[in-house]
């Protein structure tokens, strides 16, 4: 029987990055507590109610192509699906959803409840027990210890939390809820740097009392996609959002607060994400904008309680609701819950390992908001990698990481512990230097087969990736055998202005044609013939169509990886002594000594290292 | 590279001089001196003497006393190589220079390699790349124009045109960033004709700055002259005449004696290098018979040709210009001049049927060397390198070319994407080889800082 206070790993917070670090560290066979201050707020959706869009989208398809549970939970709580930037080429392509808020959080309850190496404990977490380096397990604030091989922290925005509502502020963790005291004081003494970092909220209203004549429609996408690569189901019916814009009338009377703004009369001193502004900062700096976008969202199925996305703010609520007041559509708004800023503790991540342990207390891992990050899905990822690793520390299994050309997340981590984050980090697809590859619709292939080798996905998984690789191989070899004569398709061409052919042509040169897709094709006999030979998914189709267009690229991007892979090769001992190499600039030596790149490769990626500083470093390591 | 040694090497220019200066670098340097330096008679306590400090003393092999010499010291880092260094200045004998030398290989230097002075330099983070590059050109570069454009490169002339170009190219880059991670975002995205417009300067750009590395390698190697003409024409008169113009001209510029080098004259600051003398010689024959197959290569690869003639030789002249035009017909990036020689024999010589051959046309006696002033006059108008102008780029060197060029490629296979409406993600593919090729010269480029930021200081991004 279970001793009832020691168990393998303690995973401390409940949010997204808590959920999946606990999940996976129980689905590998650890002993998992999860201690969260509070129980009912397990798997919050704090800000906007959506998960996904243009690069997060393919980190829920990572996740869930690992074994993962995000993708999974937003599948069976989502209440609109669009596939985003479907014009732009299938890298870009992103799946972004609408979540119904409480049945997501509800959905992530179940799921790790129904996880028997799963037990909680509803307590703030108030010290680290660490002895030699290495951390033993937690305290609580009513004093009862539990211990653990290793401890995941995934504490969001409540070390410290400190809200701010307009001249009006106080300690919380989010709206409602308390914050945590004494972990960053203790982490600190420990040799921890900590900074702060901000971020806010916009107000949520009262459905029932706006004017959606005003607004215009945003609808879900007519043939809805998912996020899981498990036959969860696509949504038969769906909700709108509504698309409506500020004037320079709102400008005006939010101008009027800024006197009583927390961001400009100094209360708030530390730094917020440069690409999730507050209204009132998006007016101060592009001024000679007239108006901004403002998405209403719904909040669930059947909630009338609306979020008002683009508003973020934390001026006065006499001032919030007079300015949001003057948005069509907005007269008689209520709003339900003001917005507001928050400021929280943060550790700089370049303290942390590829596998997200603290470089100072084995066992200790950081995932989410206090590494710098901003957004659900970016914690989500960190805390299954954090789960994961902290899991396969206690097996004594070796460390999982994930290279910057297999997934997002490798991108992420790299990102974060070699250049550190100055604002909270948050996921672009531009970060991504082999963006080519890493795409929505083959995360199952580069991930799934390690997120059953590591024991997180089940092997049905790999079961459906097999099939799924056979009939993309038999749909390809078939269409790369097949001709087609230009009688057959010389229609089709001329209709969407692509030039004839002259003589019977590979149907493959035809796929790769710009112009040209896989389902118009279908019109061609010979083409459909082999289009329906088997039940072919859109999603199988889709990735044949991309193999073909874009075999050039993927081939040249593929020996971009292999470059790098070569400097990745060039591993740099960890106790390396930097003063020993005298050709190295200060600044470079003092980087180099803090961030202690493991490879050539990953020295290279740390901002303000010269070229010259490489060649140094290169030298010296006798190459 | 192997720091660990102590190199040495004559740090001034090849031969007889007043004083010649050798140099020594490396962590044996004060206890190389120690063994072969003494002052009157005592040896010298190397840390009692302060940095930048001249010793006047002398040079021993043994007892023997080889020369009397000033030392200049440079400790602690403070030198051109980051290095302890000495610079011994010794007199100008070629034969004490080679003992000198001798004696600290003897005593642990060893010999330096070609550039390894600025090599450790480099190492030891005294200069950056672009800067050792340009050095070691500036070691290399004899002639004026070839010294400035070293020195301008140097001074961060290149890099500050680089800088420039990244700026533009970063903003590009944002533009279509924005459109692929901000799609959704309520900003104004640029149209694909603006794209275009602003591809096509940044590649003008770069196609300048690569260009310029033709130019930039003529002044460094000295710009390749091919003498044309049937035999007894003059040719090796001319080239004679040419050198003696050169001689009096080296001197007064650099203020050293040097072996006259057969087939490179320094003409007013720009080098000329006579390409493959034997090859004019041959040409002689090749224009004789007719076949003139052979000669197409050498005036190919000549950007500038001296098509010689004997201008009292009246009845060959129709021949020869009808061999000239064959010439001009197959080499038409080079540049012609038409130089009529023996001037002073020719009773009635007159342009008129040779006009449409080349507007640059000189008549000159090299025997009796009249006209060489107004050939010089030509064949610098013809380098082209009269326009170079300070202010003006030059890349002399083949690894920045080779990035621009890179650079080049990348860009023009961006525009030919927009051309053909190929998506964001494949556009941005091909940029980024471009930002990762100019990279090599200017420096990494953040994702976050430059690009990133670009787009969030440009547009109102974020809900």
């Amino acid at each position: 029987m279970k001793h009832s206070n020691k168990y393998d790993v303690i995973v401390v917070g409940g949010g997204h990055a808590g959920c999946e670090a606990a999940y996976a560290a129980g689905k590998m066979g650890a002993n998992t507590l999860l201690v969260t201050m509070n129980m009912q707020a397990i798997g919050q959706m704090s800000c906007n109610p959506a998960m996904g869009g243009v690069a997060k989208g393919q980190i829920v398809r990572e996740i869930d192509a690992l074994g993962g549970m995000s993708g999974i939970v937003t599948d069976e709580t989502m209440i609109q699906f669009r596939m985003l930037n479907r014009s732009k080429g299938p890298a870009m392509w992103s799946p972004r959803a609408q979540s119904d808020r409480m049945l997501f959080a509800e959905k992530w309850r179940l799921v790790l409840e129904s996880n028997p190496n799963v037990d909680f404990y509803q307590e703030m977490i108030t010290s680290l027990i660490v002895e030699q380096g290495r951390v033993i397990g937690v305290n609580t604030a009513l004093g009862i210890p539990f211990y653990a091989k290793a401890v995941v922290l995934t504490n969001g925005t409540f070390l410290n939390g400190l809200i701010h509502i307009g001249e009006q502020n106080y300690g919380g963790g989010r709206m409602g809820e308390r914050g945590a005291t004494g972990i960053t004081e203790q982490l600190n003494a420990l040799g921890f740097e900590s900074g702060r970092m901000k971020t806010g909220t916009p107000p949520r209203v009262d459905g029932r009392s706006l004017d959606y004549s005003k607004f215009e429609e945003q609808f879900g996408d007519a043939q809805p996609s998912k996020f899981s690569y498990t036959p969860t189901r696509p949504l038969a019916k769906q909700r709108s959002c509504w698309i409506t814009y500020t004037n320079p009338e709102v400008h005006d009377l939010l101008r009027e607060g800024f006197d009583r703004s927390p961001m400009f009369n100094g209360a708030i001193q530390s730094t917020g994400p440069r690409y999730c502004p507050s209204i009132e900062d998006k007016i101060n700096r592009f001024a000679d904008k007239d108006r901004h976008q403002i998405f209403v969202e719904p909040e669930g199925w059947n909630t009338v309680e609306m979020y008002i996305n683009g508003f973020s703010t934390s001026l006065p609520h006499d001032v919030q609701l007079k300015a949001i007041q003057s948005i069509p559509g907005f007269a008689n708004a209520k709003i339900f819950r003001p917005g507001y800023a928050i400021e929280y503790d943060y550790f700089p991540p370049t303290q942390i390992k590829h596998t997200l342990e603290t470089k100072l207390v084995t066992g200790l891992y950081f995932a989410g908001q206090i590494n710098g990050t901003t957004g659900y899905e970016e914690a989500a990822c960190q805390g299954l990698m954090a789960g994961i690793n902290a899991a396969l520390q206690v097996f004594e299994r070796p460390a999982f990481i994930l290279d910057r050309s297999e997934a997002y997340i490798g991108v992420l981590i790299d990102d974060l512990i070699t250049k550190g984050t100055e604002e909270p980090y948050r996921m672009f697809t531009s970060r991504a230097e082999f963006r080519l590859l890493l795409r929505q619709d083959n995360a199952d292939q580069r991930l799934t087969p390690k997120g059953v080798a590591l024991g997180l996905a089940d092997e049905s998984r790999m079961l459906r990736l097999e099939e799924k690789l056979n009939k993309i191989a038999k749909l390809n070899s078939d269409l790369t055998q097949l001709s087609v004569e230009p009688s057959e398709v010389n229609d089709l061409l001329d209709r969407v202005s692509s030039s004839p052919i002259k003589q019977r042509s590979k149907a493959v040169a035809l796929v790769s044609r710009p112009q040209l897709n896989l389902r118009q094709l279908n019109e061609v006999a010979t083409i459909a013939d082999v289009l329906q030979a088997d039940d072919y998914s859109e999603e199988e189709i889709d990735q044949v169509e991309i193999a073909i267009k874009y075999a050039g690229y993927i081939e040249r991007e593929q020996q971009n990886v292999d470059k790098m892979v070569r400097l990745q090769e060039l591993a740099i001992p960890e106790q390396f002594d930097y003063q020993k190499v005298k050709g190295l600039s200060t600044e470079s030596r003092q980087k180099f000594e803090k961030i202690r790149p493991t490879t050539l490769s990953q020295a290279s990626r740390i901002s303000g290292v010269s070229p010259a500083d490489l060649n140094v470093l290169l030298i010296y390591l006798g190459r | 590279m192997n720091t660990a040694t102590t190199i040495c090497a004559i740090a001034t220019a090849p031969g007889m001089g007043a004083i010649a200066v050798i140099r020594l670098s490396g962590t044996a340097t004060f206890d190389i001196l120690s063994k072969v330096f003494k002052k009157g008679k005592r040896s010298v306590i190397w840390d009692d003497v302060p940095p930048y400090s001249m010793l006047y003393g002398s040079l021993y092999d043994g007892t023997t006393l080889i020369d009397d010499v000033v030392v200049g010291i440079f400790k602690g880092g403070k030198s051109y190589t980051g290095e302890d260094t000495a610079e011994i200045s010794c007199h100008g004998s070629v034969y004490i220079q080679q003992r000198i030398i001798d004696l600290l290989l003897q005593n642990g230097a060893t010999l330096a390699g070609p550039g390894e002075f600025s090599m450790r330099a480099f190492a030891n983070g005294k200069m950056d790349l672009s800067q050792a590059e340009a050095v070691a050109d500036l070691i290399f570069s004899e002639s004026a124009a070839a010294h400035n454009v070293a020195i301008q490169q140097m001074r961060g002339g290149f890099s500050k045109r680089l800088q420039e170009l990244r700026e533009k190219l970063i903003n590009f880059v944002a533009l279509i960033e924005l459109e692929l991670d901000f799609g959704e975002e309520d900003v104004e995205f640029a149209n694909r004709t603006e794209l275009q417009d602003l591809l096509q300067a940044i590649s003008a750009e770069v196609k300048k700055l690569a260009a310029s590395f033709q130019l930039g390698n003529a002044i460094k190697n000295g710009l390749p002259v091919a003498i044309v003409g049937p035999p007894n024409a003059g040719k090796s008169t001319l080239l004679n005449a040419l050198l003696q113009e050169d001689k009096a001209l080296v001197s007064d510029i650099a203020g050293t004696t040097r072996d006259a080098i057969e087939d490179e004259i320094t003409l007013e600051g720009v080098r000329f290098r006579f390409i493959d003398t034997a090859g004019i010689r041959e040409t002689t024959d090749v224009v004789e018979n007719m076949g003139i197959q052979k000669t197409y290569a050498k005036i190919k690869e000549a950007a500038i040709a001296l098509l010689l003639f004997d201008a009292s030789d009246t009845e060959n002249h129709a021949a020869i210009l009808e061999t000239f035009q064959a010439l001009q017909a197959a080499a038409t990036d080079t540049t012609f001049i038409l130089v009529a020689n023996k001037i002073d024999r020719a009773t009635a010589f007159d342009w008129q049927p040779w006009t449409a051959l080349s507007p640059h046309r000189v008549t000159i006696s090299a025997l009796a060397q009249t006209g060489l002033d107004e050939l010089t006059t030509a064949l610098v108008a013809g380098s082209g390198l009269q326009h170079w102008q300070q202010a003006d780029i030059i890349v002399s060197n083949s690894r920045h070319k080779q990035a621009l060029l890179a650079a080049l490629a990348a860009l023009q296979a961006t525009e030919e994407g927009i051309t053909q409406g190929l998506s964001g993600d494949l556009l941005a593919f091909h940029l980024r080889d471009a930002l990762k090729s100019l990279g090599e010269i200017t420096g990494h480029i953040d994702v976050d800082r430059d690009i990133l930021g670009t787009i969030f200081g440009k547009f109102c991004i974020g809900k």
